[in-house]
């Protein structure tokens, strides 16, 4: 056990290096949630409008939408990392040693997390400079940073286990597209559900995605519903187990197939 | 009992495609030994490894490595080994250090032990001053050696190289040889080497195995396998195909001459003595008016142990993998 706690400290600690010596990645990731932020803001203005909508400022309700889209698309892109590692000997040599599994999916997992925190900082920043407004207090910003740290943690173990039952980059990079945009479409992240068809919002209430956006909105607002900040977030953890542990079993069949 | 420090018995592994990779591959090295596992490509060598390495696991038949079950004893195993896979297995965004260093720290070592052991080896593989640079920076013949120096990172008592020189230009594959052959019998070190190259073989394997289709089809060292061979072996190369076998019967006829095989324009043979044979040859071809446009003879080479055991040149079996 302590071994695998070394060992997830050491393999994070490798893909954070990574990630900083990769400065046009960063600005990349930053600079994108900023655009669909701003574009969107001004896109979708007049939803508010529609009766029945719940928000007055499309803006606020928007910027925790935008973390979690951000959080799960570049969550998608985690699996790269080791269809890199297995196209070179990285991840046969690491597979060939006693380094703990758990690990090496678990390291890499967290240094996405981080990642992912980051950029919720800097869409609300930016959420908060285009008029953005919160009465939530810390606690709120709390439960959607951490809300966003679960998406980017779920779907980033799915992506790094299609990625070693696929071992292809092309493969991959269509699966995780082909899932985050209707998981994006299905949820309040854009626009409330209630204006929405009706089969949308059953299929959001099974969308991961859309539990966190729920959870980080309730605590922000002004009265959260704790009850239903507490059910959203508890359906999240779990699912965020049951991927991550699911794609560490993922390493057996990539093995079995070398 | 003599101690193994790699044992097989009758490896046999099938994957999903039906294809047959190892079919009862049986063989044994001792310790301090640098076995060379041969055969071209396919013949199930990296197969072999990886179900050495615990990667993959055979279908049935038993393996140990350092006295360790590979399915039973898992984890000794893996901290008992190095292995160098065929791809480089470094980490291009990282430095040679900080390579050396995260493998260290995975087999246990200390962050100061790791440091200490990845300065020694950069020392060791002349890659001191590179150290500090990222990996993708290395050409191919540094990466090659800092792939080996992750091998060696935690003193393992067996170290792996599948293929250690494909793909190195000339110079950098001499250059890790002579790496290779330092590394032989120091510490008590193991070395199993995959390789398609003849000639690396025979200049660093103490032992070779000969793999064809999965299974050991001959073991020795590589004076011994050659010296078995009797007498010489001749090549005759045509100007057209021997394609209706006419050369074949003519040579046949010869005194003194075995094992002819023929592989387009390319005829082999043993022969007892070259000297004699060689005229011998060149009169029965010349009577027949049939083009020759080389004639060689030569001691029994790799080449030739393994034609006289599989049947085909090694270049043919490339080919046809």
């Amino acid at each position: 056990m302590t071994a695998a706690v070394a060992h997830t400290r050491f393999i994070t600690g490798r893909w954070l290096r990574a990630s900083y010596r990769q400065p046009a990645l960063i600005i990349f990731t930053l600079v994108q949630p900023a655009i669909w932020l701003l574009l969107f803001g001004q896109v979708f203005q007049g939803v508010v409008k529609i009766p029945g909508f719940g928000d007055t400022s499309y803006i606020a309700f928007l910027t925790p939408g935008i973390v979690m889209m951000t959080a799960l698309m570049s969550s998608g892109w985690s699996g790269t990392t080791f269809i890199a590692d297995m196209e070179r000997g990285v991840m046969d040599r690491l597979l060939a040693s006693p380094v703990s599994r758990g690990g090496l999916m678990a390291g890499q997992l967290i240094s996405n997390a981080t990642n992912t925190l980051i950029q919720t900082v800097l869409v609300f920043v930016i959420g908060m400079a285009a008029g953005a407004r919160y009465d939530g207090g810390p606690a709120g910003y709390a439960v959607t940073a951490v809300a966003s740290m679960l998406v980017g943690i779920a779907f980033g173990s799915l992506s790094n286990a299609v990625a070693l039952l696929t071992r292809q980059q092309e493969a991959l990079i269509g699966i995780s597209q082909f899932v985050s945009l209707p998981l994006t479409f299905m949820s309040s992240i854009m626009i409330d559900p209630q204006v929405a068809p009706h089969w949308v919002s059953v299929a959001a209430r099974f969308n991961p995605v859309d539990w966190a956006a729920i959870a980080a909105r309730q605590a922000l607002s002004a009265d959260p519903d704790w009850s239903s900040v507490l059910r959203h977030g508890g359906y999240l953890v779990a699912f965020t187990l049951i991927v991550a542990w699911l794609s560490t079993r993922a390493f057996r069949t990539y093995q079995r197939s070398v | 009992m003599a101690t193994h420090a790699i044992r097989t018995t009758d490896l046999v592994k099938t994957y999903p495609k039906g294809q047959r990779a190892l079919d009862g591959l049986s063989f044994s090295v001792g310790e301090g030994v640098v076995l060379g596992l041969l055969g071209p490509n396919g013949a199930g060598k990296s197969t072999t490894v990886k179900i050495l390495t615990t990667l993959s696991r055979a279908d049935s038949g038993t393996a140990q490595v350092a006295g360790y079950d590979v399915i039973r004893e898992q984890d000794q195993v893996r901290h008992a080994i190095g292995y160098v896979p065929q791809k480089s297995s470094s980490d291009p965004m990282a430095t040679g250090i900080e390579n050396l260093v995260l493998g260290g720290r995975i087999y246990g070592l200390s962050r100061t032990d790791a440091v200490r052991r990845a300065a020694e080896l950069l020392e060791r593989f002349g890659l001191t001053e590179f150290g500090g640079r990222q990996v993708k920076t290395y050409s191919g013949g540094m990466q090659r050696k800092l792939d080996v120096a992750l091998g060696l990172v935690h003193r393992p008592q067996v170290l792996f190289l599948d293929e250690p020189t494909t793909g190195l230009d000339p110079e950098a594959r001499a250059d890790l040889w002579t790496e290779v052959g330092r590394l032989a019998g120091s510490e008590g070190l193991t070395v199993l080497l995959t390789t398609h190259y003849l000639e690396e073989a025979d200049r660093l394997a103490d032992q070779l195995a000969i793999v064809d289709h999965g299974k050991i089809v001959a073991e020795g060292t590589p004076e011994g396998l050659k010296s078995e061979l009797r007498g010489d072996s001749v090549h005759v190369e045509l100007v057209d195909a021997d394609t209706d076998g006419t050369v074949r019967s003519l040579l046949g006829q010869l005194p003194g001459i075995t094992e002819i095989v023929a592989e387009g324009k390319v005829l082999r043979a043993r022969v007892d003595h070259g000297a004699t044979a060689v005229p011998a040859v060149l009169g029965i071809l010349e009577d027949k008016a049939i083009p020759v446009s080389a004639v060689t003879v030569s001691r029994p080479s790799l080449d030739d142990v393994y034609l006289n055991y599989t049947g085909r040149s090694f270049q043919a079996a490339e080919e046809a993998a």
